[in-house]
């Protein structure tokens, strides 16, 4: 057990490195001179000359890693072109809204997902399944971004019932319906592709055990439909929850375009502004942020896994 | 490079890729009445891209000041007119090209770049496989939609830049699916009975390992052209990819955003597009799945 963390552990540092690095070359990756790409364009000599020492841009390209990782590792990302501010503490504002939203969505489709998964599992060949697998489809093919549009459409402009845009007033901590209403549509937006990927997965989970043999032995031993669906159930709750772990962090970085039809004041709105203004600390930053959370994610989910299932333990 | 082929090693080859398989995949597939509506409408879609000029009415980037925003079924404008007053079929039309591109050539790319590096490290094992996947990983590491934005972020806004940005994302999938289905045919028998005939590694690869590999390859890049089509036209939607006014869809869903309160219907329109050719390409690559499955 503790072998298969450490071996874990093990992989994901030269990972983690690797995408840092990655996301330091996206400076040069952009067009013109790195100097110019982290600076605005009216930046006087002073600044000019402070920046180049402390990022060291004379040096060697990896020593200006090293230098750049340091600063990143003590919380300091540089500052933002387009207002000046320090871009760490822009994520800082941002990223708090952009989990609430996934975490919001995430359990959404989990919920959604696991739900009709679980119908269409046990009514597996038959209409029914055949619906609602279309349904999936049509719910991971939809471009989330339009989906959120025609959401705006009907809700906000036609029924005037959800607000259409921002987060409200007050904090992102304030629980009252009027802020919890901003969260709405943008959350079911969200929920889309995860409902249809967890629903997709479920229903073959569901499929495939009921066909196992415990399950022939369950009923054969004269067990209720309610004591075989618990033991399928956590059979199949833990490659679920794996599933749904995983898209959170996809749904962290998705959501730059559905927050941009919502306005919504996350990493993916920062992410759009930094893109307007061609602001590339910002961008870079934000992308840096955004790929560790992933990697840890997936740390995580790949540790928590053998605690909720013994067969990978034993694996 | 055909005097090569021993003659054990040709009727191998013949056999995996005989045109009877392939037409009797399409037989299977012209059965399912799912895949022949998502060809049609497919076609529809592409014909209508292409034929744009001979089809649609006006100029895709000539509007009019006091067209501007007309309604869906206005008299000589079918589809409306949108923020600058051009002709919303026309555009939806023309759009096609730029969107459609953007979708499949990244993924036509990636399949014929991570296919092929793919084969490689599964074939070579070794140094040459950890090397390889390895790097797969990294690029795995990132959520493809924000590896996207990054590489397209940092590039800045371009057809081209997108297209280079979506290729990267689509590579590491399709390696990955590549290697392993190499690595499980490298163990076969008739590897070791072609090698034994004296084929060199390049024919085992070219003849053997492609025509056995090339099939779950294949049919695992259709189903990433859904995926690829909603990248792309989301990438022109923040900005990214497509310029104006050149007419694409992702783009023109985003100039009509402030339309949304005065036009709903209008300002949706570009997304039905995308979704439809998306929901068709699934669809489809599940049909082909199935048709390719049977045997």
């Amino acid at each position: 057990m503790f072998a298969y963390f450490l071996k874990r552990l093990a992989f994901v540092l030269p990972i983690a490195l690797a995408v840092s690095a990655l996301c330091f070359s996206l400076v040069y990756l952009a067009p013109g001179d790195p100097l110019s790409a982290v600076l605005p364009s009216d930046a006087s000599q002073e600044t000019i000359e402070q920046v180049k020492a402390d990022y060291g841009l004379d040096r060697p390209i990896p020593v200006q890693y090293v230098i750049w990782l340091g600063k990143a590792l003590q919380g300091d990302l540089g500052k933002s072109i387009s207002n000046g501010r320090a871009v760490a503490a822009e994520i800082g504002n941002a990223i708090g809204n952009s989990l609430m939203l996934a975490v919001l969505a995430a359990s959404l489709g989990f919920t959604l997902g696991a739900l009709l998964g679980i119908v269409a599992g046990y009514a597996h060949g038959s209409w029914l399944d055949r619906l609602l697998s279309t349904v999936a489809i049509a719910g991971v093919s939809v471009p989330h971004y339009w989906l959120g549009i025609v959401l705006v459409a009907v809700f906000s402009v036609k029924l005037n019932m959800l607000p259409a845009m921002g987060n409200g007033p007050g904090g992102p901590w304030v629980w009252s319906w009027e802020h919890f209403s901003y969260l709405i549509l943008p959350a079911v937006t969200l929920s889309a592709i995860p409902a249809g990927i967890v629903m997709r997965s479920v229903r073959a989970l569901v499929a495939d055990t009921l066909k196992s043999e415990f399950v022939t032995g369950l009923v054969a031993k004269g067990m209720g439909h309610a004591t075989v669906f618990r033991h399928l159930a956590r059979n199949i709750a833990p490659t679920a929850l794996a599933v749904v772990g995983v898209q959170l962090g996809y749904l962290m970085a998705g959501s730059i375009l559905v927050e941009t039809v919502f306005a919504w004041p996350g990493t993916g709105l920062l992410l759009n502004n930094a893109i307007q203004q061609r602001d590339i600390p910002l961008l870079q930053g934000t992308i840096l942020v955004l790929a560790m959370f992933f990697v840890l994610l997936n740390l995580i989910v790949d540790m928590l896994q053998p605690l909720f299932d013994p067969r990978i333990r034993r694996s | 490079m055909s005097t090569t082929v021993s003659p054990i090693a040709l009727p191998a080859a013949a056999a995996a890729v005989t045109p009877g398989y392939w037409s009797q995949v399409l037989r299977r597939l012209l059965r399912d009445p799912v895949s022949v509506l998502c060809l049609v409408v497919l076609a529809a879609i592409v014909c209508g891209a292409v034929f744009a000029p001979w089809l649609a009415p006006g100029d895709p980037t000539v509007g009019s000041v006091i067209k501007r925003l007309k309604p869906v079924g206005t008299p000589g404008h079918l589809l409306g007119t949108d923020e600058l007053g051009r002709d919303m079929l026309t555009r939806l039309l023309y759009g096609g090209r730029v969107s459609l591109l953007m979708g499949t050539v990244p993924v036509a790319l990636a399949l014929l770049i991570g296919g092929a590096l793919g084969m490689v490290a599964g074939f070579a094992g070794g140094r040459v496989n950890a090397v390889i996947m390895r790097a797969t990983d990294v690029l795995f590491a990132f959520p493809s939609v924000l590896l996207a934005v990054a590489i397209a972020g940092a590039l800045g806004a371009g057809v081209g830049n997108t297209l280079l940005a979506l290729t990267i994302v689509l590579i590491p999938p399709i390696l990955r699916v590549a290697e392993s289905a190499t690595t499980q045919v490298r163990a076969l028998d008739f590897i070791e009975a072609a090698r034994a005939t004296g084929a060199d590694d390049f024919t085992i690869l070219r003849v053997h390992v492609f025509s056995n590999v090339i099939g779950p390859v294949f049919v695992y890049a259709t189903s990433l052209l859904s995926v690829a089509i909603i990248m792309a036209a989301g990438l022109s939607f923040i900005g990214l990819g497509a310029k104006p006014p050149t007419p694409e869809w992702g783009l023109m869903l985003n100039t009509l955003r402030n339309a949304l309160y005065s036009q709903p219907l209008l300002a949706a329109l570009p997304g039905v597009l995308i979704f439809a050719v998306s929901l068709c390409f699934n669809l489809l690559a599940d049909g082909l799945r199935s048709a390719m499955e049977v045997r």
